[in-house]
């Protein structure tokens, strides 16, 4: 068992509907967090209790905060100088914002997928393989029955299997992301946090990617960042909707798209704004 | 009433034209010139060293008869060099630039390292080869060895390689180690996997367009007292050496007492033409051949 | 071998892995999550060179700076010794550089008229056909010709300056006495006309580069009122770009200064203190190479003499190094 996996207790969510199935834990436990880039306030008072093996957007109009926070939740935002936060996030239990918190340790369990696909100038194989050779893993055998397993988990095998030492720029936009998201699902992470991973493709290879998130949500959480509506309302279990770097509204996509508790919430998804 | 005589206008319209023209064509013989020159200096160097050249003068030893002079010796002390030059600048060169780009702290350190190597770049090369006597020949005892000259020529070119690496390292774009980082790499693993091997082609460039700059350096070497005739070959970097250009400058140097030594130099010139021709194509090819699509 | 002894423990535990659930799904024949922090628990070493990379980065990066101290220390430290034996007023105002007499006389002054004079020359050559040159590739050339030229003159500002020393003394010097047989064998004219064509590249790719910044849209406005290409050149692009053209010709002439080969090699080492173009006349540099070339041993007079020198080119050449910086950046226009 990983050390990050003691954290039992259950939260019940913002607004109250604790009618999840049974066995879906809470991965991520966001409290009161605060976040800065010098003197902008980016996000406030974020409280958000995300669960495991469920697909959760967040979506909201662009600068409010909704590519800040899932960058938060790898703390991939430090990359960005002059960053303060206050408040927690807790994974598994365990508050990652805590400097003393090993950020490769979290990354190694949370994977993520970017708005541009961004394959490494390296061969098909190579890519998928960079993660479990950072790790330590180096036998030839392994690397190879990892290669297969994601690529087959990222429904691309079929298409490059037998060009796997060509070079990753090689293939469409659509196939390098489904090649990012096997290249990340090649550590084996726990949750897999995507920022607007279909808004640089086309729309046939937008729907591949979606069914294919239908598939990994039974094996991992995904929370996804979206200025797309109508794909949150696809493909997502719960949703967040984000204004001015406030959660305005957080429930059951369901219940959020078709009778959304706030004025403002309502206005967004029937497009008055944003 | 109207400011504006339409007639004048015309008159001095013709005048404003024709000065456009005949300053253009002004402007391009100003550009051509250069050229002319460097057609010249080709011209003249090829007519007067090209007969010269032959396997004895390729492969032989140093002579002050003429026609038995060969610069094996110089060719292979330029070679010497070469081999100091090269791993020294790219270790130290790739290795500041790293520490600029991706690892200093945006500050006072950072900013002093950057300004300091900006006004090496300009320091006059013979400065460099009173360094390289002061410490190199003297102070760590090298003599007037191949070291000593090596280390001095990388000091001179450090900045054009620290520069370069700077430049290919910052054109790697962001994307590509945020892929990394959020896989759980650390940073020096990034650097390592990610960075560094996107940066390489950017960085050889830089490195072999440094080296053509350390291979035609003269004064430098002067100033560290290789020898006017040295008949044995180098076989190791302790040994004392001359180099092509040195051998240039003496043949230049005594040309007016021996008319041939002339042709001699001219000849050495075409070689370390050649040389800088080949090392620069090279710097080519690589700059076409791996120009990444990021 | 500690990480072949890894890759051993690896297989080992696949193999186990392997042999006990080989009738279960193939998915799991391969448990990276465990793998991964198997390993973790191994890597303390790879946590080490973490920690001390950026310790050995500082330490490579003070090498540049090393340099700098080095240069600075050498040049001071022997200079002192200089000015004990000579006083330093004596040494700036003093029209005799006598080094090797039996009274050694050490005025620097013939050495000072002589970079002057060269670089003046170089300039004359330089300045105006390379900012013509800039003008013309900038604002006149199409962009294929441009596509042409610009490799070329790289070439140019490419070709070591032993070679233009030679071409100065063997082809430049007796086309020049061919015309003026007055002029000597060695003299400060033809290496200063050759410094300003290896000059010209520079003056002209770091001008070209500042015209080329100008933007399209304040051209335009000019164009459209009916001014020529040349009015617009002069009344418009030059004057936004007027740094950028300063900084060239200080860097320029800088590199002039510096210059070592080319007038080591046409212009002799005649020392006396002269104005004359046609006669012999040396440099600072040109006198480094003298008397480092010669034997001057180690602890003399002449031997702490090429260091105050030395000193003298080096502070000439940073404040014009600094001075274009500041040119550049002072009055660096905000479009």
């Amino acid at each position: 068992m990983s050390p990050l996996n003691d954290g039992k207790k259950v939260k019940v969510d913002v607004k109250g509907n604790n009618d999840s199935p049974i066995g879906n834990e809470i991965v991520y436990d966001t409290n009161d967090l605060n976040l800065w880039y010098g003197q902008t306030h980016a996000l406030k008072d974020i409280n958000l209790s995300i669960h495991e093996k469920e697909v959760t957007a967040i979506i909201g109009p662009s600068g409010c905060g909704k590519s800040t926070y899932i960058k938060t939740l790898n703390r991939m935002v430090e990359l960005v100088p002059s960053v303060r936060t206050t408040g927690t996030i807790t994974y598994k239990g365990k508050n990652i914002l805590d400097k003393s918190f090993k950020v490769e340790d979290l990354r190694t369990h949370v994977g993520m997928v970017f708005q541009k696909p961004n394959p490494f100038p390296k061969s098909i194989y190579d890519n998928i393989t960079y993660g479990p050779k950072i790790h330590g893993i180096r036998n030839k055998k392994v690397l190879d029955e990892i290669v297969e397993k994601s690529l087959r988990g990222a429904s691309i095998w079929d298409e490059v299997k037998d060009r796997l030492n060509e070079n990753a720029y090689g293939l469409s936009g659509g196939q390098q992301q489904r090649l990012c998201i096997a290249r990340c699902l090649a550590i084996e992470p726990n949750v897999i946090l995507m920022d607007e991973p279909t808004s640089a493709l086309d729309p046939k290879s937008t729907l591949r990617i979606e069914e294919l998130m239908q598939e990994l949500k039974k094996e991992y959480s995904i929370i996804i960042v979206t200025h797309n509506m109508q794909q949150a309302a696809r493909i997502s279990d719960k949703t967040a909707f984000f204004l001015n770097g406030e959660v305005v509204e957080f429930n059951d996509t369901n219940k959020l798209f078709t009778t959304p508790e706030d004025k403002r919430t309502e206005d967004y998804i029937s497009g008055r704004f944003g | 009433m109207k400011y504006i005589d339409d007639v004048q206008v015309q008159k001095r319209m013709s005048s404003r034209v024709t000065k456009n023209n005949v300053l253009k064509n002004l402007f391009l013989a100003a550009t051509l010139f250069g050229l002319v020159v460097l057609a010249i200096l080709l011209i003249r160097v090829i007519s007067q060293g090209a007969a010269w050249i032959d396997w004895n003068f390729l492969t032989g030893r140093l002579s002050t008869n003429a026609d038995r002079a060969g610069i094996m010796g110089a060719i292979l002390g330029t070679s010497w060099l070469m081999l100091i030059v090269i791993p020294v600048t790219i270790f130290i060169g790739v290795g500041t630039a790293i520490y600029l780009e991706l690892y200093a702290k945006k500050g006072k350190f950072q900013s002093f390292v950057a300004t300091n190597i900006s006004n090496l770049a300009g320091v006059p090369s013979i400065v460099y080869g009173l360094l390289g006597l002061t410490i190199f020949v003297r102070a760590m005892d090298f003599g007037n060895a191949i070291i000593a000259g090596g280390l001095t020529l990388s000091l001179l070119v450090l900045p054009i390689v620290i520069v370069a690496a700077q430049e290919a390292i910052r054109a790697v774009p962001q994307h590509l180690s945020e892929a990394s980082y959020g896989m759980g790499a650390t940073k020096w693993q990034t650097v390592k996997g990610i960075i560094l091997p996107a940066a390489i082609p950017g960085i050889l460039t830089g490195s072999i367009l440094a080296l053509s700059r350390a291979i035609g350096e003269t004064a430098p070497l002067t100033v560290l007292g290789i020898p006017a005739l040295l008949i044995p070959f180098p076989g190791n970097i302790f040994d004392t050496f001359t180099a092509l250009p040195m051998q240039i400058y003496y043949w230049t140097l005594d040309s007016s007492l021996v008319q041939e030594y002339a042709y001699l130099a001219a000849a050495t010139i075409i070689v370390l033409l050649v040389l800088l021709f080949l090392l620069n194509s090279i710097a080519i090819i690589i700059r076409n051949k791996f120009q990444q699509r990021y | 071998m500690l990480s072949s002894c890894c890759d051993f423990y690896t297989l080992k535990g696949v193999l186990h892995k392997m042999a006990t659930n080989s009738d279960l799904n193939k998915k799991n024949a391969v448990n990276v999550r465990d793998m991964i922090a198997e390993k973790k628990k191994k890597r303390n070493f790879s946590n080490v060179t973490e920690k001390m990379i950026p310790t050995i980065l500082i330490i490579i990066a003070s090498i540049s700076i090393l340099t700098t101290v080095g240069i600075i220390y050498t040049l001071l430290a022997e200079s002192i010794e200089f000015f004990k034996i000579v006083p330093i007023w004596e040494f700036f105002t003093g029209t005799v550089l006598k080094p090797l007499s039996q009274n050694p006389e050490f005025g620097i002054l013939p050495l000072i008229t002589g970079t002057v004079i060269s670089s003046i020359i170089a300039m004359l050559v330089a300045g105006p056909i390379g900012l013509m040159s800039a003008i013309y590739l900038s604002e006149y050339a199409s962009d294929k010709v441009r596509r042409t030229i610009k490799p070329l003159l790289e070439i140019l500002a490419g070709i070591p300056t032993i070679v233009y020393g030679f071409f100065a003394f063997t082809f430049v010097t007796p086309v020049i006495r061919s015309i003026f047989p007055a002029v000597e064998a060695t003299n400060i004219l033809s290496p200063g006309i050759v410094m300003g064509v290896m000059i010209i590249p520079m003056i002209a790719s770091l001008s070209e580069d500042a015209m080329t910044a100008v933007p399209n849209s304040m051209r335009e406005g000019a164009l459209a009122l009916g001014a020529t290409k040349l009015e617009t050149t002069f009344r418009v692009v030059i004057p936004a770009a007027l740094s950028g053209i300063i900084s060239s010709f200080v860097l320029g002439i800088s590199r002039a200064i510096g210059e070592t080969m080319i007038v080591t090699i046409a212009s002799g080492s005649s020392k006396n203190f002269t104005f004359d173009i046609t006669q012999s006349m040396q440099t600072m540099t040109a006198y480094i190479v003298e008397v480092s070339g010669g034997d001057a041993p180690a602890g003399s007079t002449i031997y702490y003499s090429l260091y105050a020198v030395a000193l003298t080119l080096f502070v000439f050449t940073l404040i014009m190094n600094l001075l274009a910086r500041y040119v550049s950046r002072k009055f660096r226009e905000e479009y």
